[in-house]
């Protein structure tokens, strides 16, 4: 009977840690693509800007567009890992 | 050294106990009272600041009048258009509103964003929704939406693809993208600014050798965080008016 009670806490142990492990990957694994596209978007938008400085403030602009909407990814990833923990 | 370490569950550096009209739909806590103060704060500034305007503006009145500036030709006349002017109130209330509410995270003995608890992104966020599906509505009609599902241009076995796709887009997608940008942003940074904290009070007890690493990296992540808080509160007006831009323009 005791050993029981033991192995059903263990289980839930198990579960817990396994979901905690998860969690972990998941939002590693979201923060990879939008890593490579914010470094892409950023990249050509400063190569823009030096090329023509006179359409700073556009560039700038649409910059910050194209980041927010590649950001996401990454954000949903991290809501995840907390709904995926808790 | 530091293996005992251990960070509070999550809940407890996010939800407070009710401060006033306990157990009842009106119950205060402290991220209402903090969203109740910033309201309350603006319109303080702005009726205070433009009581007697000069025709050369000074002190206040020239920050308020910077503020208007950059929103008008910054955001609504570049993103929504010159014909959009009359957007340029609501913009800049929603600006200053979010910019407010992220800067509590970063001022002493308060040191919470509200905007990390989802009720207000997302009540943000429906806003924005509610606002461009009626002016897409009111300037097209129903064209409005089958301009959107339907998009011009695209062969018709496409369609197959393309509808779905832009339906989930325009229906789920933005309104929720929108309030979990915010969100997630400013949780991050409130769960940094803890866990850097902490660690310095721990390092500080138990390790002094080392605690100005922590403290040090604190001050860092904090002057990073007055510009995250900044640029997601123009991110969040951005997108707002990109996308009523898209609903009074959507061939563009």
């Amino acid at each position: 009977m005791h050993d029981l009670i033991l192995a059903a806490q263990s289980a839930g142990e198990l579960k817990q840690g396994l979901s905690s492990i998860g969690a972990g990957i998941a939002y590693g694994a979201a923060a990879i693509g939008p890593g490579i596209g914010i470094g892409y978007v950023v990249g050509n938008a400063i190569q823009a800007m030096a090329r023509q400085p006179e359409m700073q403030g556009t560039i700038r602009t649409t910059m910050f567009l194209g980041i927010a909407f590649t950001e996401a990814l990454a954000l949903f990833g991290f809501v995840l890992f907390f709904l995926a923990k808790g | 050294m530091l293996g005992a370490f251990t960070f509070p569950p999550i809940d407890e550096i996010f939800v407070w106990k009710d401060i006033a009209f306990k157990d009842t739909a009106f119950a205060i806590n402290k991220t209402s009272l903090l969203v109740l103060i910033t309201a309350l704060l603006i319109v303080t500034i702005f009726v205070a600041g433009t009581r007697r305007m000069k025709l050369v503006p000074g002190g206040v009145q020239n920050v308020i009048e910077m503020t208007y500036d950059f929103v008008d030709r910054g955001i609504t006349r570049d993103i929504v258009g010159n014909d959009a002017t009359r957007f340029t109130p609501f913009l800049g209330s929603l600006f200053l509103f979010i910019l407010f509410l992220n800067l509590w995270e970063i001022i002493p003995f308060i040191q919470f964003p509200p905007t990390s608890r989802m009720a207000i992104p997302l009540y943000l966020a429906l806003q924005t929704y509610v606002i461009y599906w009626y002016v897409g509505l009111r300037h097209h009609g129903l064209k409005y939406l089958t301009g959107h599902l339907f998009p011009p241009g695209v062969p018709w076995p496409l369609y197959v693809l393309v509808t779905p796709i832009e339906l989930v887009q325009v229906v789920l997608v933005r309104p929720f993208s929108l309030a979990v940008r915010l969100l997630a942003n400013m949780m991050a940074g409130h769960i940094l600014l803890t866990a850097l904290a902490l660690l310095t009070a721990y390092s500080l007890k138990n390790a002094p050798i080392i605690s100005p690493g922590p403290f040090l990296l604190n001050i860092a992540v904090t002057g990073f965080e007055l510009l995250v808080g900044f640029l997601q509160a123009y991110i969040f007006t951005l997108l707002t008016a990109v996308y009523i831009g898209d609903s009074l323009h959507p061939d563009h």
